[in-house]
């Protein structure tokens, strides 16, 4: 392993494969915003500096500038391999981020607790773990999470919506618990 | 004299107390845990900590950040893994001294280090509060916007070699701030008439997905590997004594840490490189850096310990967070109407120093702690890294959805978690995203409410703390090309620089 040899060195960071492809999309995605800053941030009369259009142009102008310098970086810099695989892994983040948003809309239904259980358990399974002392463990986990945060912490997590098909003495018992 | 004692007053509470040994005792586990780190932790907890007393939830979190370093240096040292990322430079000498069966003496060093780190910086924040008390009234508006200026200026040329990276990504932040309608005129600003863009985008959304969230995507959509550290053999009280030998050198990395700390937007990095470089240029065997050097290692962990202190200043007598952790902190000041300012040093100094003094205790609460614990750390380490990736994204939803029950809020904290694993993959900065977003709000109040008085650009610079800001903005951009003029001369190959120490340098 070499090591950083100046303080400049300690801070330079490296291209990566697939930096082209972020260059370009975020240059895209600027670009669109500077297109609709008329409509979307619009000047009126006033001193310049404390007028309300003046950060939101100032942002995407800094966001178009550096952003075309950073493609010219990444188009000038030898082309690095494995882009697409790099890209691909990207790709694949977002299956959990669909795990996340599915767990965000079974809790108002299912309740905090029962849902917290399902999904750790079944998205340990799907991660691959099979022993049964993994898949236990993971619902521990989600127990002791849920203990903490909405049982003792009394976090905002509202009651889930088959709550209201217990008993009321208990029903009350997991709106505020769990 | 007596807001000292005062402060002392206000931490004589089971809550606080509590709250002090919770917040301790997690950030070295957390710290210790590589994947995790105080930014993923203080992102989960923040909402949290809003429904809790100003000072428990400030001391917690306070806690995490000022303990986690101590934890990330454990994994540095046993298996060449930093748990944090500042942690990063440990592993130079800290893993070739295991690797000689030397752990015991490293990690006992290691934490003798930190200690000395942290308490050096705290007393000198101590020392220098009636100081602050004085200089902070004489912040106005026009002060403060540029000291904020100085700090978005900072952030984006201290990433070297990605400073138009850091430069977009600022902006992008900023321009994160402006969305939504605009609290003085009542303008909509790139909402794009949608209603859920009305109400601007919240910052500690922003802040879970970017940090808590892409870790646990980075984490679930990556490998399974389970780390497997060899149980330390041996008593860890040697460090304080062994230390007493390299004094020079940790009041040094110690004075480098907290100077590092104050500037905002340069932090620890800077702080471990000055006095690791000061450490090796003065040392009797400048060789054996690398290879396992206790004064390499004594540089690298007493300088980052010495930051967190340090990195209060700016926050507690400016209200500009220097660094993403402050950045984080400042939304739960806000929360509680507890505004960081000049007028907190005036009015509440009590309470400023009820948290220098919950900043020393902790100190000393690791330090205890470590001393016994360390091989229950080796073991609490050996989670698999999706298990994880698991836990982490469970924890993430209480962050996000317990903030305004807002299925809108997760699916936008969704989208900043796969922008902060791309940034994270591409080793792209995250933290000039959320200074935009925070800079660029105290920037666009200051600077309006200052507009008032200035009719010429030079009335802008005629109070003498304003006119020094300008200078340094000047002298700051003048140095930043001049070294670039230097380093074109001198031009280092890409690839003979170390890449594995950039990688790590995330949050």
């Amino acid at each position: 392993m070499i090591r950083a040899k100046t303080l400049q060195d300690l801070f330079k960071r490296y291209r990566r494969p697939g930096d082209l492809v972020f260059a370009v999309a975020f240059l895209v995605f600027s670009l669109f915003l500077a297109i609709n800053l008329g409509d979307q941030a619009k000047w009126s009369s006033g001193r310049l500096l404390a007028q309300p259009a003046f950060w939101p142009h100032l942002a995407v102008w800094m966001m178009v500038g550096f952003g075309v310098l950073h493609l010219i970086g990444s188009l000038v810099s030898p082309k690095l391999a494995g882009r697409w695989v790099e890209v691909a892994f990207w790709v694949r983040s977002l299956e959990f981020a669909g795990w996340f948003l599915g767990y965000v809309l079974l809790v108002p239904r299912l309740g905090y607790l029962p849902s917290t259980l399902v999904f750790m358990t079944v998205l340990a399974f799907r991660l691959g773990y099979r022993r049964p002392v993994l898949l236990v463990g993971s619902a521990g986990v989600g127990l002791c999470i849920v203990l903490i945060f909405k049982t003792f912490l009394q976090v905002k997590v509202p009651g889930g919506q088959i709550y209201e098909l217990l008993p009321d003495a208990l029903r009350s018992f997991m709106l505020t618990n769990f | 004299m007596e807001d000292f004692t005062s402060g002392l007053a206000l931490l004589a509470r089971w809550d606080v107390l509590a709250a002090l040994l919770i917040g301790s005792v997690g950030g070295v586990v957390i710290g210790a845990i590589p994947g995790v780190g105080a930014a993923v932790a203080i992102a989960i907890l923040l909402p949290a900590t809003f429904s809790l007393d100003p000072l428990v939830g400030l001391t917690i979190l306070l806690g995490i950040y000022g303990s986690s370093m101590y934890g990330g240096a454990l994994p540095a040292i046993l298996i060449n893994t930093p748990g944090t990322a500042v942690n990063a430079l440990t592993t130079y000498d800290g893993y070739p001294m295991t690797q000689r069966g030397e752990a015991r003496r490293a990690l006992a060093l290691a934490y003798s280090a930190s200690f000395f780190g942290g308490v050096f910086a705290i007393l000198c924040l101590i020392l220098l509060s009636p100081l602050l008390a004085m200089v902070a009234p004489h912040f106005g508006s026009r002060e403060i916007f540029l000291a904020a200026l100085l700090g978005i200026i900072l952030v984006v040329l201290a990433h070297r070699g990605q400073v138009f990276a850091a430069g977009m990504l600022a902006g992008f932040g900023i321009l994160l701030h402006t969305i939504g309608l605009e609290p003085v005129t009542y303008t909509r600003r790139f909402t794009f008439d949608q209603t859920w863009l009305a109400g601007g985008v919240d910052l500690i959304v922003v802040v879970l997905g970017l940090f808590a969230l892409s870790q646990a995507f980075l984490l679930l959509a990556d490998k399974d590997t389970t780390p497997h550290p060899q149980p330390v053999k041996g008593s860890m009280f040697g460090g304080m004594k062994e230390l007493w030998g390299y004094r020079r050198v940790a009041s040094v990395a110690s004075g480098f840490g907290v100077l590092m700390g104050m500037i905002p937007g340069v932090g620890e990095f800077t702080a471990q490189f000055l006095s690791y470089t000061y450490a090796q240029k003065t040392s009797k065997t400048p060789e054996a850096f690398g290879e396992g050097s206790p004064e390499g290692l004594i540089a690298s962990e007493a300088a980052n310990n010495a930051v967190p202190g340090a990195a209060m200043i700016p926050l507690l007598a400016l209200g500009i967070p220097g660094e993403a952790l402050t950045a984080m902190m400042l939304s739960v000041f806000y929360v509680h109407n507890v505004i960081p300012g000049p007028q907190l040093f005036q009015k509440q100094m009590d309470f400023v120093y009820a948290l220098y003094a919950a900043m020393l205790i902790l100190n000393v609460i690791v330090i205890v702690f470590l001393l016994f614990s360390t091989n229950i750390l080796t073991k609490v380490i050996q989670i698999p890294t999706r298990f994880l990736g698991l836990i982490i994204l469970t924890l993430s939803f209480v962050g996000v959805y317990s903030l305004r029950n807002s299925v809108v809020d997760c699916a936008i904290a969704s989208a900043f978690g796969i922008l902060g694993l791309i940034l994270k993959r591409l080793n792209l900065p995250l933290v000039p995203i959320i200074l935009g977003m925070v800079l660029g709000g105290i920037m666009e109040a200051k600077l309006r409410t200052s507009m008032v008085r200035v009719k010429t650009p030079l009335d802008f610079v005629d109070r003498p703390i304003a006119a020094l800001l300008v200078l340094m903005i000047l002298m700051v951009i003048g140095l930043h090309i001049r070294t670039l003029i230097k380093e074109h001369r001198d031009r280092i190959a890409e690839m003979d620089h170390d890449h594995d120490i950039h990688t790590s340098q995330q949050g």
